[in-house]
């Protein structure tokens, strides 16, 4: 008996919903943590970048415009699907962060419940953060957080998983699309993610997941015009001042962060949602 | 084109397979269902007026089984659970009503004689929707407002209507559920057929045993029940009759209450209204649910000068709402609930003829089997006659009429009623003026009838106390860090 011979994947990028491979040709061989070779990932380019920011905006109006119920039904039905991949992803975890294997199960198990927390967040944040504004005249004022648009994100370059469910799940929940560039090193599992979007009923373009360098991806994704926010986590420390300058040209908001990468498995609170919000008042005179 | 008829609608009849009916039906205890120990009730199919099922109901010492069983799981498994965990069971729930919605509806509309396409877009899909808003909220109940680390209450005895079975289920379970809080149901006893099949689906989610029981029975169950002193919480909807005698039955005890009751909403139009909108809001506010809605648009309330306008086009457009089997998918109004409840639509419509209103009802074919009545209009009415003042709960519409706003404001909340109320003009700013003054818990404007989970529900005066959905409905469930 000879021994079958497995199928290897092809990790490309993910763009507009389809898995092209970068316009440059590039690729940058990826090896777990011990060092042995995992694949060859799609190593991205700056006009792979601005074909994902086109393809954020143009998805922007109908995710935005969907209702929330229907947002949150859609994030649930990421973790569903990503609850079917689930040995997969504590394999590839592993791999690329070289956890026992309860760590890792700990950590995937985390990341799909993290869908959840957002999932119900969809329909909830206009409640919670919403107001009428109780104005001093004959005025019905009141106060609706919308998304901001299109986001930018540069996710952790340590977890690989987790972490990035971390940083691009709330950008979904507030009704953004995102562009994200996956951690460097460990791009393997944002790539499998993204092959679960793409199954899990959130229009192409919604999500767009970039594998390559963040520090070269960066100062693009940054200065480009028609990203409206910036998640820098994945930049280095020395990057992300440099990269907050370019991004006030067009005041695109830059989300506050932490020195170092955070421990992602702590329970998240708002700020992430709150940090892709715009709060849009309306007033409406009343009368007979 | 009056009287014409363009073209004839083939029969689309749902098969009646689709419900899976069983002959014989269980109350839910602990996890299991067993016969209990009270006289077995025959639940109708009211469309033929013949047995549907046989459903075994409770005794008081199977009601203090079900308490216990929900106390247990209460304290040991549903409460100290992280919600984040609990939210999950919640969203279960959701997807498995999802996923059986169309025997959901179609066995909804079996046992209570509600259209097939008011069941099967309306009924399930809200009910689905109840349990998905509030499973979010179960892991995040810090951020609603009602203080840092709100604590569930303990044991939600629960009693529901007939008019919306499955629906009034998933308002009083989901936000039970989601807070932590464990369950005691009461499904009404002509339509206890989709709660019990919901406790099945309790059994696919893997709900540990004790947090939801459904109790069927008569009013005495629901008696029993809400004065349990193992309840920590009653949730009633229902007549405000029932209702007024459960506050002075719960009076100076512990138990936290909320009640859901009657109304009698003014739906107002304006003489700017888009009148053909209005009357589909109207036809809407009135026949969805043979009027069968606590929030119906019952009370029409037309300036004066459209007057004549509105009454032509509404007779118009209700001649054409087809009325018959329940399960037929053109069926615009089906079958009246119960014997009992026709009746007393007769009884009503009878007294609005003899206080001298001008009665004016569909000449439509009406079914010789089953519980009917077909959709009339009353114009000439007066505030102090009956049909002007008494809940009739039946697809009857009472036409009145105002000159000024001012009247109007008068004549809609000269009511002991405040649940809902309807305002047409195409005028935003007195659409605002409006609703500031209406003393009603809903108001909607050019609509009808919108219910979603994201949008708190409830009344005001005698139309009871508490709210259902949103934040507001958390809080019914809920004790915050400075209640005592």
């Amino acid at each position: 008996m000879t021994e079958r011979v497995g199928v290897a994947k092809t990790y490309k990028l993910y763009i507009g919903g389809k898995f092209p491979r970068s316009e440059s040709g590039r690729s940058c061989p990826v090896t777990s943590h011990d060092g042995a070779f995992l694949a060859n990932a799609a190593q991205a380019s700056r006009k792979d970048l601005r074909d994902a920011v086109v393809a954020a905006r143009g998805a922007f109006g109908g995710w935005s415009g969907a209702t929330a119920y229907n947002r949150g039904q859609v994030l649930y039905r990421v973790a569903e699907v990503m609850e079917g991949r689930r040995q997969q992803f504590v394999a590839e975890v592993r791999d690329a962060e070289g956890l026992a294997v309860d760590s890792a199960e700990s950590v995937v198990d985390t990341a799909i419940d993290r869908w959840v927390w957002y999932a119900g967040w969809t329909d909830k944040l206009a409640a919670v953060l919403g107001a009428t504004n109780p104005v001093a005249g004959p005025y019905f004022s009141f106060t609706v957080p919308e998304p901001t648009g299109v986001v930018g994100v540069l996710a952790p370059q340590r977890s690989s998983l987790l972490g990035l469910v971390s940083v691009l799940a709330p950008v979904l929940a507030t009704g953004c699309t995102a562009v994200v560039v996956s951690s460097a090193a460990r791009p393997l599992p944002a790539i499998t993610l993204a092959e679960v979007l793409a199954t899990s009923d959130v229009p192409g373009g919604v999500v767009n997941v970039l594998t390559g360098q963040a520090a070269e991806l960066g100062p693009w994704l940054a200065s480009h015009a028609d990203v409206n926010a910036l998640d820098l986590t994945g930049a280095d420390a020395e990057q992300r001042v440099e990269l907050a300058r370019a991004a006030a040209e067009t005041v695109t908001r830059v989300l506050r962060l932490p020195e170092r990468e955070p421990d992602w498995t702590t329970p998240p609170g708002i700020a992430r949602l709150r940090a892709y919000l715009e709060d849009k008042t309306v007033w409406h005179p009343m009368g007979v | 084109m009056k009287g014409e008829t363009v073209f004839d609608y083939a029969p689309a009849p749902e098969n009646p397979d689709i419900a899976r009916v069983k002959q014989h039906y269980q109350p839910f205890i602990d996890g299991e269902f067993t016969d209990g120990g009270g006289e077995p009730l025959k639940t109708l199919n009211p469309a033929t007026g013949e047995v549907l099922a046989e459903v075994s109901t409770v005794s008081s010492s199977d009601v203090d089984n079900a308490v216990s069983a929900a106390r247990e799981a209460f304290e040991r498994v549903w409460s100290p659970m992280p919600g984040t965990e609990r939210a999950k069971y919640v969203f279960r729930l959701a997807r498995l009503i999802q996923e059986r919605a169309r025997e959901l509806a179609v066995l909804e509309s079996l046992d209570n004689g509600k259209p097939i396409k008011e069941s099967r877009d309306t009924d399930i899909p809200t009910a689905a929707a109840h349990f998905f808003y509030h499973a979010g909220w179960a892991d995040k109940l810090g951020y609603a407002g009602l203080g840092r680390d709100p604590k569930p209450l303990g044991v939600a005895g629960q009693v529901i209507p007939w008019n919306f079975p499955l629906l009034m289920l998933a308002w009083k379970i989901a936000p039970a559920l989601a807070t932590g809080n464990t369950v005691v149901l009461k499904p009404a006893e002509t339509t206890p057929l989709t709660a019990l099949v919901f406790a099945e689906i309790c059994q696919q989610a893997e709900l540990p045993p004790g947090v939801v029981n459904i109790v069927p029975g008569g009013g005495d169950v629901g008696q029993t029940l809400v004065s349990h002193p193992g309840v920590d919480k009653v949730a009633f909807t229902g007549s405000t009759e029932v209702g007024k005698q459960i506050q002075r039955q719960l009076a100076g005890s512990r138990t936290r209450l909320t009640l859901e009751l009657g109304g009698k909403a003014a739906n107002i139009v304006f003489d700017d209204a888009a009148i053909d909108q209005a009357i589909e809001g109207i036809v809407n506010g009135i026949f969805f649910n043979q009027g069968h809605v606590c929030c119906a648009g019952s009370r029409l309330l037309v300036q004066e000068s459209v007057v004549d306008e509105v009454l032509t086009n509404l007779r118009a457009r209700v001649e054409t709402l087809r009325i018959g089997d329940p399960l037929d998918k053109n069926t615009d109004i089906g079958a009246i609930n119960s014997a009992e409840q026709l009746a007393k639509i007769r009884e009503l419509v009878a007294s609005g003829e003899g206080e001298g209103a001008s009665r004016w009802t569909s000449p439509c074919p009406v079914p010789e089997r089953g519980f009917f009545f077909a959709p009339t209009v009353f114009s000439d009415v007066e505030s102090s006659m009956r049909i002007a003042r008494e809940e009739i709960f039946g697809p009857v519409l009472s036409v009145q009429t105002f000159r000024t706003l001012d009247e109007a404001v008068t004549m809609a909340n000269t009511t002991p009623y405040g649940l809902s109320a309807g305002v047409w003009t195409e005028k935003g700013s007195r659409i605002l003026w409006l609703t500031s003054r209406l003393r009603a818990g809903v108001v909607w404007a050019n609509t009808f009838n919108r219910f979603d989970p994201a949008a708190p529900f409830g009344g005001y005066k005698e139309s009871g106390f508490g709210r259902e959905g949103g934040r507001s409905g958390l809080a019914a469930y809920l004790q915050g860090d400075d209640d005592d």
